[in-house]
């Protein structure tokens, strides 16, 4: 009986499912924790500090050698930081419509985690394929759920019934919209080449052709700068920005619904590094890897290459936070109208045309 | 009992009703707006599943490009209750009774 | 036994119809928001069925315009303009409830009408996949003038956009 049931395609279909979105759920949080203290550090460095270095757990010193290394790195701040998160006072002022102020650190967590869901992190483990959802309309799925991670940023700006929250929220609405225009453009010209929406297809083509960041660069700017803008991030941080809007949209935010929307922004980080792995860096392969495994052990290394490539562009985007000042508003529409989405349809024409040519 | 065309088609006529329901309740043009979507919506729906069941894909291209009209109807539809609110302060339809501005 | 597919149709029509409602008659909020939140929910329960129906172009279709785009662009407008006024006004009473009863009457007589309809084909053989190459197939070949007036209707709405939005003409 219970043979039956384990052999039973379904069931099986349901129990890696869950098995798969339980270990990367897992391992996207971890990340979280840690490139949030990694971001403490690398600022620091940038600005010749030294950065968290004092936080350890009582008996972690007791360990000879590695504890104090741990705590010098700030290994344990994560840890202190998720604590303090949850046992602040969770406030709510009387002003604000509850129900959406409730709802809006919630709302702007989950498309971030559903992003995930069509990324393939390895080639084969076994004989499961290393995708939650391998779809065939994987990006179109991506960029309508990038798109819906704007309500989280209007709700929580417009719920707090104040001023500069508000602000945010509509800086916010404007700037996500233009920008994913930019983003949506700049991947159909990687697509006139492929000729598949699928991305395991699209990773595979490019272990056997190479890359298409060497064939689509300018794609790849447009895409990587409007990353920037899509997650929030500095030199694009306008909905935010603490020097003139407070902290814009999480303004009236405290304690753990606070830390949602934190959790949200590196979330987001993560979801678009790993999406831009997937497009442009040929995902799990190496120029001399581009089999999919056959074997456990060459599975994992294949996930390994694709975290590796996935921290990597991670440190591009705290790096390019600490190092660039913020842009004003209007620049920042006039780059997303004006030069971006131009460039894109250029790119895209330039591309079909060269498409054209080579298959004639 | 198994899900065929009619099933469907029923889902697709009430939510046009709901549609219908909000534009001859509602008061607010942005609500009344909103209604309309609903409308289209379910013509969507109707028109998929009409392809789906009578097997070609003439009916999802109608969609694709219902879904295109509206995008470019919200637009300017958005745009003209903008401006009639910038003009009258209001966006209630029992107040815009006046065919000048 | 009832079908997965079955089971996920009701579910995703219940949700529909559920969220429909209270997006247009909801009883206990007139705020315009909580209209377009739930017009959200209606959408993406739609793309659902889209899904159950193998139309997953038009399901990522739908999620990506009217979700992400048209309804972001009805919050932007109903923050831009703030409205608080609904919900201070009384309802008509008697044209709420003539109204309501003529879409009734409606509702019946096409569920009546639909109840009985049945496809030109016999189910049975394989069902068409609503993949983007098919769906681009057919589009570029048997659809390609109405595609090409659709851009410059695009065109239009966009001029039309600006147009209206500029405070005063030059």
């Amino acid at each position: 009986m219970l043979e039956n049931i384990f052999s039973d395609p379904t069931f099986q279909f349901v129990l890696f499912s869950a098995a798969k979105i339980a270990v990367v759920f897992g391992v996207v949080m971890t990340f979280v924790a840690y490139a949030v203290l990694v971001e403490r550090k690398v600022s620091a460095a940038i600005q010749d500090r030294v950065g968290p270095n004092r936080t350890a757990p009582p008996l972690a010193l007791k360990i000879p050698v590695l504890g104090r290394l741990l705590q010098r790195w700030g290994m344990f701040q994560p840890m202190a930081d998720g604590l303090k998160f949850i046992l602040k006072e969770d406030f709510t002022p009387a002003y604000v419509r509850t129900v959406y102020f409730w709802l809006a650190p919630a709302i702007a967590v989950i498309p971030a985690f559903l992003t995930l869901a069509v990324i393939p992190f390895g080639s084969t483990l076994g004989s499961q394929k290393m995708v939650i959802a391998d779809l065939n309309v994987g990006i179109l799925y991506t960029f309508g759920i990038v798109s819906l991670g704007v309500y989280g940023i209007v709700l929580a700006g417009w719920s707090s019934n104040s001023k500069y929250p508000f602000l945010g929220g509509i800086r916010s609405s404007a700037q996500m919209i233009s920008y994913e225009i930019a983003m949506g453009m700049s991947v159909v010209s990687l697509f006139l080449i492929v000729g598949d929406l699928n991305l395991m297809n699209l990773i595979q083509w490019q272990a056997d052709h190479g890359w298409l960041v060497l064939y689509q660069p300018v794609a790849f700017v447009i895409f990587l700068v409007s990353a920037f803008a899509e997650t929030n991030r500095l030199p694009f941080d306008m909905p935010e920005s603490e020097s003139e809007l407070i902290g814009g949209y999480h303004t009236e935010y405290s304690s753990m619904k606070f830390a949602l929307f934190f959790l949200g922004e590196y979330a987001n980080m993560i979801a678009s590094s790993a999406m831009m792995v997937t497009l442009f860096f040929g995902g799990w392969s190496l120029p001399w890897l581009g089999k999919p495994a056959e074997t456990l052990l060459g599975g994992l290394v294949h996930i390994g290459i694709f975290i590796a490539k996935m921290i990597v562009l991670m440190l591009v985007f705290i790096w390019v936070r600490w190092m660039l000042p913020r842009f004003r508003y209007d620049q920042l529409m006039d780059l997303g109208w004006r030069r971006f989405i131009p460039a894109a349809l250029a790119n895209i024409v330039a591309t079909a045309l060269g498409v054209a040519l080579l298959n004639r | 009992m198994q899900a065929a065309l009619p099933h469907y088609l029923i889902v697709s006529a009430l939510l046009f009703c709901l549609g219908l329901l909000g534009v001859v309740v509602r008061r607010s043009l942005l609500v009344m707006y909103m209604s309309l979507e609903l409308m289209l919506n379910a013509a969507n729906l109707a028109l998929v599943a009409f392809s789906h069941f009578n097997q070609n894909l003439n009916g999802q291209v109608m969609v694709f490009f219902i879904i295109t009209v509206a995008a470019a109807e919200v637009a300017v539809g958005l745009a003209l209750i903008v401006a009639l609110f910038r003009k009258r302060q209001t966006s209630h339809v029992e107040d815009l009774t006046s065919l000048k501005l | 036994m009832p079908q997965l597919t079955d089971l996920l149709f009701y579910a995703f029509a219940g949700m529909t119809l559920l969220f429909g409602f209270l997006c247009v008659a909801n009883p206990l909020s007139r705020n315009p928001v909580t209209s377009a939140m739930f017009l959200v929910l209606t959408i993406i329960s739609m793309a659902g069925l889209f899904v159950l129906l193998h139309a997953f172009f038009l399901a990522a279709v739908q999620i990506l315009v009217y979700a992400g785009a048209v309804m972001v662009l009805f919050l932007f407008v109903i923050m831009l303009l703030d409205l608080k006024e609904e919900e201070r006004r009384k309802l008509n009473k008697v044209a709420v409830g003539l109204g309501s009863l003529a879409v009734l009457g409606l509702a019946g007589v096409l569920v009546r009408v639909l109840a009985g309809a049945t496809p030109l084909i016999a189910a049975g053989s394989k069902p068409v996949e609503g993949s983007t190459r098919e769906l681009g197939r057919i589009l570029f070949q048997s659809y390609l003038l109405p595609f090409e007036i659709l851009s410059i209707l695009l065109l239009v709405a966009m001029v039309g956009a600006i147009l209206l939005s500029k405070k005063e003409l030059k």
